[in-house]
């Protein structure tokens, strides 16, 4: 029997806008294991990012449970809420929000920063293998600016490996991105949890869930399906059977 | 938490900004620069003005004929006669608390050698009129009694004079000069004193004695003028109560009715100069305070703006785990820095501002060491408090707020 991760019960959550309240997410039981690679997918506005942002402990749900490694979040004070992520969550962002005139390295090393147990030399060490892991090793000293969509989301990827969390949770990770540049950052994330790493994915696009080992539908603030995926694309293969990059002609 | 690694932190976060850094540490250096150095200016020139006065004499006070203001209305006082020798007799029997007396009378005229010829004040005094004003002899030597006595034709001429009228070849002690047709036989040098707090040259004077001024030159039986020493700075109050003590008494004066003299000190006049000057440090010191509270708006301005900006980094910042403290400890650290350094380098810009002005207007460089505290500890509480207060509440904020504030 997997270890459970993530376990959420009658989870809610409500916005209130003036006079409107906006029910995004309505009552959503559901569980993450150990060694899982879920997609959290849905038409826009169906309360995916809501529902990652309560379980990166970014945002609090109005109502129900979320057990994150057996340990109940509404009993965490903003402190421990911060020591979570510290050592036991890495967020990807779609909009990667790395640190402007910040190197590679540094942008990697940050959660370090704030783990005091953390040397500065195991410090650096640490953020260099991220680096590797993701491919971008050459590339430390590297301002944001001078690399590429992709490459900036593999930095962020660094980021959320460098403390190894217990999971790792990407939202729209690769909504930026072309179709190859996609592909190489989920052969990525396919490598990683072959080595692993649970790993749950927020994505609107259907090719890109069926990288994964199960997708969870939302729907208004419900989980409408949970299915494994069964033909699950593998990355690498794909990549291999993409055309070759051609002028295109008019 | 790690204060090293915040540090660290903080250090990197003011690197990435250099700009905005530079920005906030000018309003420190302006603020602070502006205050040392206004401040400095103003107490210079005060304590260069109280230096000047008491240049002017010993405990110098000084009796003059009749009431110089009347129902507010300034009277001239040349032609008020009532001060005679008598009442310098008097004086210098009766009173005790001062040391040394001389009567005083002038006027102008023209000095003339060979060629030469110099408009200046000659002044009818005794010995003791040296000492009372500081001037001091280069050369020769002063009146005797004697030569007072019997209204001798002598005179003691200052550094202008010479200057003028003998030029640098001549020794002018022996020799004889005409003062308004009169023949003065030069018997004493004054050594150089330079100009006054209002800018009077106190070289361009001729001393002859009173007795010979009075008749041979004006014709006259009063006196113009009684100069005198306290015995000392604190008796000063004192011996001028008994100066017009004795002084009424000689004139006859009941009680009720006006002087017809008027007694003033050296020590009056260093307070009013001081109130003046004070006055002056005042309003040097206000254009400090503005450009002080212009620098902390600046400050202000940037750290408020940053924060906004930084609001972003800063729910990065809790996202990967740092908590609210962290955050506050990161702006505060920032703050402190810049305050640091901003204050140090406005610190060394206004003591080279002041000892530069200083030096220009020829004043006495002083380091005010409270004007330096003060203003270093308002622009540090301006910079820290609005670093740390805008942190403060974007990082009381959720994470993922922080992160999609706009
Ligand atoms: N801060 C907020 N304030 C008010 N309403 C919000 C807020 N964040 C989200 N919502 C609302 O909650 C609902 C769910 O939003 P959410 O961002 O979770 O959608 P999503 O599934 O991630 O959509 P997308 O695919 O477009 O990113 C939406 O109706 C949205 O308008
Ligand atoms: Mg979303």
């Amino acid at each position: 029997m997997q270890k459970t991760i993530i376990e959420v019960k009658d989870l809610k959550k409500d916005y209130h806008v003036g006079e409107v309240t906006v029910h995004a997410l309505r009552k959503i039981n559901m569980q993450i294991k150990e060694g899982d690679f879920a997609a959290i997918m849905g038409t826009s506005g169906s309360g995916k990012s809501t529902m990652l942002n309560i379980l990166g402990c970014l945002d609090k749900p109005t109502d129900g449970t979320y057990l994150l490694d057996g340990v109940n979040m509404a009993e965490m004070n903003k402190k421990q809420l911060a020591q979570l992520r510290n050592t036991k969550l890495g967020f990807i962002f779609q909009s990667y929000n790395l640190l402007p005139r910040t190197t590679a390295l540094e942008n990697v090393e940050l959660p370090l920063y704030y783990n005091s147990k953390v040397k500065s030399k195991e410090r650096r060490e640490r953020a260099m293998h991220a680096l590797e892991q993701v491919g971008l090793a050459d590339r430390y000293h590297h301002m944001p600016n001078q690399l590429s969509g992709g490459q900036q989301q593999r930095v962020a990827i660094a980021r959320s490996l460098v403390n190894d969390p217990v999971i790792i949770l990407a939202d729209e990770a690769t909504g930026n991105l072309d179709t190859r540049t996609s592909y190489e950052i989920m052969e990525l994330f396919q490598k990683l949890n072959d080595d692993g790493k649970t790993i749950a994915f927020v994505t609107h696009e259907e090719d890109i869930a069926r990288f994964m080992k199960r997708n969870i539908v939302f729907r208004d603030g419900l989980i409408k399906t949970e299915m494994t995926v069964d033909k699950r694309h593998n990355a690498t293969q794909l990549i291999a059977e993409l055309p070759v990059e051609t002028d295109i002609d008019f | 938490m790690n204060y090293i690694n915040l540090t660290k932190i903080a250090i990197n976060a003011l690197n990435r900004n250099k700009f905005r850094a530079v920005l906030t540490m000018l309003g420190i250096i302006i603020g602070v620069g502006s205050v040392i150095g206004m401040l400095s200016i103003g107490e210079g020139s005060k304590q260069s003005i109280q230096s000047e006065i008491s240049q002017m004499g010993s405990n110098m006070i000084f009796a003059m004929p009749g009431s110089m203001r009347r129902g507010g209305v300034m009277m001239g006082n040349s032609n008020a006669k009532s001060l005679t020798l008598k009442d310098v007799a008097a004086l210098r029997k009766q009173a005790r608390n001062l040391s040394m007396i001389s009567p005083q009378v002038s006027t102008s005229g023209q000095a003339i050698r060979g060629n030469k010829n110099w408009p200046t004040t000659i002044y009818g005094v005794n010995g003791e009129y040296l000492d009372i004003r500081k001037y001091e002899l280069e050369d020769g030597r002063i009146f005797t009694e004697q030569e007072i006595n019997s209204l001798s034709k002598v005179c003691i001429v200052g550094q202008t004079v010479v200057e003028n009228i003998f030029g640098t070849e001549v020794d002018p002690v022996g020799q004889t000069i005409r003062y308004s047709g009169i023949p003065l036989k030069v018997i004493g040098v004054l050594k150089e004193k330079g100009q006054n707090g209002m800018g009077m040259d106190q070289d361009d004077l001729i001393l002859a004695p009173y007795t010979s001024v009075q008749r041979r030159l004006l014709a006259i039986t009063h006196i113009q003028a009684i100069y005198a020493s306290a015995i000392s700075e604190d008796s000063s109050d004192a011996a001028i109560e008994e100066i017009e003590t004795i002084i009424r008494s000689q004139h006859k004066l009941k009680d009720g009715t006006d002087d017809d003299f008027e007694v003033r000190s050296q020590a009056e006049m260093v307070s009013m100069f001081t109130s003046v000057s004070n006055n002056m440090t005042m309003l040097l010191g206000a254009i400090a305070g503005i450009s002080l509270l212009v620098g902390g708006i600046g400050i202000m301005n940037i750290m408020f703006v940053s924060v906004t900006e930084r609001t972003k980094e800063i729910g990065l910042r809790m996202s990967v785990g740092g908590c609210g403290t962290d955050i506050l400890m990161q702006f505060l650290i920032e703050a402190v820095i810049l305050s640091i350094i901003g204050g140090i380098i406005g610190i060394l810009f206004g003591l080279l501002v002041s000892a530069l002005a200083t030096n220009v207007l020829s004043l006495p460089f002083i380091i005010m060491e409270n004007a330096i505290l003060l203003s270093f500890l308002v622009c540090s509480a301006i910079g820290v408090f609005f670093g740390w207060y805008p942190a403060r509440k974007a990082a009381n904020l959720n994470p993922i707020d922080a992160i999609r504030h706009e």
